[in-house]
């Protein structure tokens, strides 16, 4: 070839890589742009519910106390999140409020004063003044022309809101409430009925025996463990239930597939027939992905972690399947041959001439699948019934206990990281062997 | 001299028996685990395995039978949800470039020799392996109340997973990839970006290329099953078909099909071309 071909040559060689350098981004722009009118992102700023963000991040770090009067039977309840379980009683009133008969005082962050007197209701803002509204025959009234009311405050005839930083009130004719936001978790510890609300940890401890029936330390864990608004024992439960559904699933696969691995590979199964289709089943059991494996094993075991266990399993079996016979036929067949000379039979050269070749790879394998299956069993536990998925699901339809969705996230998140540590640390000591 | 060979030899037997039980020690405690964890899970599930195993075959047995008897209906049905089909696939798609881009940046940051600010390596580090914890369904669920039911949701939950899990894969083939072309555009001026596009990303791209294709693969089965949860797409009408039950097995049947073919379509086409990219056009 000469000099000249030579140079055409590698002139357009250059020319289309700069051509695939230009095309590609601009593909890759062409579709993002498809993709944005495919996914109606210009409509997604109507259809997005900023003020659920709202709720949703404040509810994270802080929690509400509800005040609240029925203006049909009278009488005051306080209670955390509007939940029986955390009402309070005359014995433990937070000290921002004052409950009378049918009347409540309460004193704000912020110095305002929300005053509800029966069917009264007396709110003085600072830096805007004293509003008063009373719950009639005829609807709501305000001592304020309607007219002139901030855009904070929403009134109708049966309703009047009041948004602040401090606090939000509002008054129909069937309640008056005053919710009054405060920082934290609220009740994590223990809820309102354990003799142990309320004492710090050291008293706990070291402090005299606050429940005569039961010592500290024991009263202490057991109204801890069996908190009925956080339900710890409950949560750890599903995070083991999840745990256990990855670990079937990722063992119980390997252990399936790893028998069937040498049906699949070309240099130990003696018929071509039956390798092909055994990587036909491997493909199947893959491409029926874990979703259809959930829904149809819990039409025939119902909800619950052993579904989830199985779907793991069977899925799994198809990826193990086919990365196990690769590996198989990989080994080397020095080692085989040695042993065959020794007169070992086949199980023998199995046993001792590829077991140990492959375990350093299958081992890996497992283990990465472990942790990715943790996080799996997580969301076929949101479908199919089980574990700390199900938790999750079921606190966000309920919309109110963004507390408990972001506890668990948080506890999600520090379990993948847990599992993902283990199994890097198992890999290091199995396979590298120190 | 023999004492010695003895000694030898008995030393190695000892260490293969010592071994040899730690091996079945090992694998005792596991088939014990394993057993006892299947046991626990049975009590949990709302329907026992025995029990439950004679009937794994109604559903997928009545779904065959009924789509059979409607088998007119299929090619309808099949063109009725490919719409559905290809917003799971757009959800993957752009949930996998948008993550992957976003994983380009983190691992460069994130490598040693690479990375504009070496002392924040261990920060971007954490940032990845903190994506790559939080299962997408989170992220979903969490979005799907604040923006609505539909694509984006899915995608965004995704796209932050992808991120994290190629991130780290990324910094891993970023770390075998030669500093020397990289030093050599140091030295003639060019700046962090330049150094990048230019040193380093011919010698990476075709490795990072074939682990992105890997997670559009993964990415196409994780939003088909956000969309069981609400968040549009292939899995959205699945969930529909089955809630209606009998009546409707023909859609669901079509449905199964369509995602069925569509992994294992996607997953020969990655596979091959997978191939392509690490062992050469022709091999």
């Amino acid at each position: 070839m000469t000099d000249a071909a030579l140079y055409a040559q590698a002139d357009r060689l250059i020319a289309r890589k700069r051509l695939i350098a230009f095309a590609l981004p601009v593909l890759v722009l062409a579709y993002l742009t498809y993709a944005f009118f495919a996914f109606d992102i210009a409509g997604l700023a109507q259809r997005a519910r900023m003020d659920n963000a709202v709720t949703l991040i404040s509810d994270t770090y802080s929690y509400k106390t509800h005040v609240e009067r029925s203006n049909r039977t009278g009488g005051i309840e306080v209670a955390v999140e509007g939940e029986r379980k955390g009402t309070y009683d005359a014995t433990n009133y937070p000290s921002w409020v004052t409950v009378g008969d049918d009347s409540a005082r309460i004193v704000l962050d912020d110095g305002g004063v929300v005053e509800i007197d029966g069917d009264t209701t007396r709110y003085d803002i600072p830096g805007y003044g004293a509003i008063t509204a009373s719950v009639g025959t005829s609807g709501i009234e305000v001592d304020r022309d309607p007219a002139t009311l901030p855009d904070w405050m929403s009134y109708s005839n049966t309703r009047l809101t009041i948004k602040t930083d401090a606090a939000r009130v509002s008054l129909t004719r069937a309640r008056t409430e005053v919710f009054v936001y405060d920082f934290g978790w609220e009740l994590f510890w223990f809820t309102l009925d354990s003799p142990y609300y309320g004492h710090s940890v050291s008293q706990v401890l070291f402090g005299d025996r606050i429940d005569p029936a039961r010592s500290n330390i024991a009263g202490a864990w057991h109204d801890f463990w069996n908190n009925p608004i956080w339900r710890h024992g409950d949560t750890a439960w599903a995070l083991f239930e999840t745990m256990l559904m990855a670990f079937l699933g990722t063992v119980g696969a390997a252990l399936v597939a790893l028998p069937l691995a040498f049906l699949a590979a070309r240099n130990f199964a003696p018929l071509m027939l039956l390798r092909l289709a055994m990587r036909r089943v491997f493909d199947l059991f893959r491409g029926i992905d874990g979703l259809i494996w959930t829904i149809l094993l819990s039409r025939a075991f119902g909800p619950g972690p052993l579904t989830g266990s199985l779907a793991i399993l069977l899925t799994d079996t198809g990826s193990f399947g086919k990365l196990f016979s690769e590996a198989l036929e990989n080994v080397d067949d020095k080692q085989i041959e040695g042993l065959a000379s020794t007169g070992a039979k086949p199980v023998q050269r199995y046993r001792f001439g590829v077991i140990p070749q492959i375990t350093p790879v299958l081992l890996s394998q497992v283990l990465y699948f472990l942790e990715s299956n943790t996080r799996s069993a997580t969301i076929i536990g949101a479908i199919t019934g089980g574990g700390i998925g199900l938790l999750l699901t079921q606190a966000i339809i309920t919309q109110k206990d963004w507390e408990e969705v972001s506890y668990y996230i948080i506890l999600i998140v520090l379990m993948v990281m847990l599992m993902d540590s283990l199994s890097g640390w198992l890999r290091r000591k199995l396979i590298k062997g120190d | 001299m023999s004492t010695t060979t003895v000694d030898i030899r008995d030393a190695y037997f000892d260490l293969v028996r010592r071994r040899r039980l730690y091996g079945g020690l090992i694998l005792l405690i596991l088939v014990v685990l394993l057993v006892s964890g299947f046991g626990v899970a049975n009590d949990r599930n709302a329907g026992g395995f025995l029990p439950g195993l004679p009937q794994v075959l109604d559903f997928p047995a009545d779904v065959i039978a009924e789509a059979w008897e409607r088998r007119a209906e299929l090619p309808g049905h099949l063109v009725k949800f490919f719409p559905a089909l290809i917003e799971t696939i757009n959800i993957a798609a752009v949930s996998t470039l948008i993550g992957g881009l976003i994983a380009v940046v983190l691992s460069t940051l994130s490598t040693r020799g690479l990375a504009r600010w070496p002392r924040l390596i261990p920060v971007f580090r954490r940032t990845m392996d903190l994506m790559r914890a939080v299962p997408e369904i989170v992220i979903a669920l969490v979005l799907i109340f604040v923006l609505g039911g539909g694509p984006v949701p899915a995608a965004i939950a995704i796209a932050f997973h992808t991120s994290g899990a190629l991130g780290k894969l990324f910094s891993e083939v970023n770390e075998n990839a030669d500093l020397k072309p990289l030093e050599g555009l140091a030295s003639v001026g060019a700046n962090w970006s330049q150094r990048i596009a230019i040193g380093l990303i011919p010698q990476v791209a075709p490795n990072w290329l074939s682990y992105a294709l890997l997670r559009f693969e993964i990415n196409i089965r994780a939003s088909a099953i956000l969309g069981f949860v609400g968040a549009g797409g292939i899995g959205y009408e699945l969930k529909n078909a089955i809630s209606w039950g009998q009546g409707q097995f023909g859609q669901a049947a079509a449905i199964f099909l369509l995602l069925f073919l569509t992994i294992v379509a996607f997953d020969q086409l990655s596979s091959a071309v997978r191939h392509r990219l690490t062992h050469g056009a022709k091999a």
